[in-house]
């Protein structure tokens, strides 16, 4: 990308935010501001404005005003437009911010926030969009306007629901690494914007997990694709300087004592972090953490990993006996049966159960995954 | 946010829906062009939500191929499969729920038939595979 290209990307959502604080219609603003953009990218590279934000307010609100001014819901718009400006302030924080907090709007479905987030805060392209999520680019312009649509007349006049916008985020760094896009990238982007502007604990310990996954992102495949576990992945490949980073942010959250369940996350991933080697990892102290984690959020894919943890630290006979416990049709729940299943010794049962867990899979990373695991299992047993 | 593909066979509809298994070639022609309008108004609906990631009918007339050895040309055989089981098209979408990706295969299924009846015809749905998350621990 452009030096221009990467300037306009940043600028581009910061002139949504005062846009839409001055009260302008989000659907149409979101449009002005696209023009904007364009203006600037022919007319920048031969006379570069002295104040670029400034620049772009100006010529996107020009935009807006001539739009809305044309539109055939004109008188009720204008009304609007009449009450408005109080032009000059161009430095405002919150309007990003509070453009995410739009985007993530409860109204919205997940797909649609994430999909209206990266478009309108994070900058991307539409095609970008479809291409990471693997949709066709009409399809991903449709979902964007829906979205926009739902969300134009919702006005915001205090920060929304905070949850709802790390969930988003959350979600959009789960994506990973697919395609021309870096969603996890771009989901730590967005967080690191929204811990500047807000001072929260849990927004905090959301970009530390981030941070401390991201640091282990070249480990976690081989270079044929193939998923490699926790457990084997080669620790020197691991990026000390954003594990650090990590590290330091968690702290520094978890001092103010208001716990939540990105912060326990960030923990656990923090203590994986720490362990020069596998047989090193601290699993009493990540077990601790699963049972926090486990009151926070009484969700049963956190008990099933805590059951992994108590196989590490009270043996697979106890952790089977846990697993029993959980709703049977929970995912990946066989694949840890299987995995402790071998390491309590049954190893023809573990293979049977490796087989039925790769039959079970939802990705074909994971299937091939545990097909490799009950093959070994089965060559170990036949020779 | 998963991506179904329903797939479209020559299978009818229940025992109990008599129209479910007149062939095609039997209807009328207004009732053929009624039911391939019905399938493009809904592509066009799932265009509009943004959930359509293709829809593509395909020829009956398939062969079996396999490889027979090194320099040797292709093996052809059949088809030897039932009618019922051919494909005869789908649609894959990308959806937010299993339950929205059921209710567009109902949709889908009832598609008109003779007298403009739904079909309730059987649609197969399946999952996509997906990426592995990134926070697995």
């Amino acid at each position: 990308m452009s030096g221009l290209d990467e300037q306009l990307k940043l600028l581009g959502p910061q002139v949504l935010g005062v846009l839409v604080r001055r009260g302008a219609d989000f659907a149409a603003a979101e449009d002005a501001v696209q023009e904007a953009l364009l203006a600037a990218v022919e007319r920048w590279p031969a006379e570069a404005p002295a104040e670029p934000k400034g620049w772009l307010i100006t010529v996107a609100w020009r935009k807006y005003v001539d739009m809305v001014r044309s539109a055939d819901a004109r008188r009720r718009r204008e009304e609007r437009f009449h009450d408005e400006p109080e032009p000059g302030e161009t430095e405002n924080a919150d309007d990003t911010l509070q453009l995410l907090f739009l985007c993530c709007h409860p109204d919205l479905s997940p797909t649609a926030a994430i999909a209206l987030t990266l478009r309108a805060v994070g900058g991307l392209t539409t095609r970008q969009i479809a291409l990471a999520h693997l949709v066709p680019e009409a399809t991903m312009a449709q979902r964007i306007s829906r979205a926009k649509r739902t969300v134009s007349d919702r006005r915001l006049t205090r920060l929304g629901d905070l949850g709802r916008v790390l969930k988003v985020l959350y979600l959009v760094f789960n994506e990973g690494y697919g395609g021309e896009v870096d969603l996890a990238a771009e989901a730590i982007r967005l967080t690191r914007q929204l811990a500047r502007a807000a001072d929260d604990p849990e927004v905090a310990g959301l970009l530390a997990l981030m941070l401390l996954h991201d640091a282990r992102r070249t480990s976690r495949r081989g270079s044929d694709g193939s998923l490699i576990a926790l457990a084997d992945q080669d620790r020197s490949l691991w990026d000390t300087t954003l594990i650090a980073e990590g590290v330091e942010i968690l702290q520094t959250a978890l001092a103010k004592d208001r716990l939540g369940e990105y912060q326990a996350q960030a923990a656990i991933a923090a203590l994986h972090a720490d362990a020069p080697e596998a047989d090193e990892t601290d699993w009493p102290q990540v077990l601790e953490w699963y049972d926090e984690l486990l009151r926070l959020t009484d969700s049963p894919v956190v008990a099933l990993n805590r059951v992994v943890a108590l196989g590490e630290v009270d043996g697979p006979l106890v952790a089977l006996r846990a697993l029993d416990e959980l709703p049977a049709d929970l995912p990946r729940l066989v694949a840890v049966r299987a995995h402790l299943t071998e390491r309590a010794g049954s190893l023809e049962h573990a293979a049977e159960l490796y087989a039925d867990a790769a039959h079970l899979a939802t990705s074909t990373a994971e299937r091939d995954h545990l097909t490799r695991q009950a093959a070994r299992l089965r060559q170990g047993l036949a020779g | 946010m998963a991506k179904y593909l329903l797939l479209k066979h020559y299978r009818g509809g229940p025992e109990r829906m008599p129209i479910g298994n007149v062939p095609m070639d039997q209807w009328s022609p207004e009732e053929v062009t009624d039911h391939i309008q019905f399938m493009r108004d809904l592509a066009d609906e799932l265009e509009e939500n943004g959930e359509l990631v293709d829809a593509q009918a395909l020829s009956p007339e398939g062969t079996f191929v396999r490889y027979d050895g090194e320099g040797k040309p292709p093996v052809t055989d059949g088809p030897f499969v039932e009618t019922k089981d051919l494909i005869a098209g789908w649609m894959a979408i990308d959806v937010d729920s299993q339950e929205r990706a059921y209710e567009v295969a109902a949709r889908l299924s009832s598609a008109p038939g003779p007298g403009g009846q739904p079909l309730h015809e059987w649609l197969e749905v399946r999952p996509f595979m997906v990426e592995p998350p990134t926070v697995t621990e």
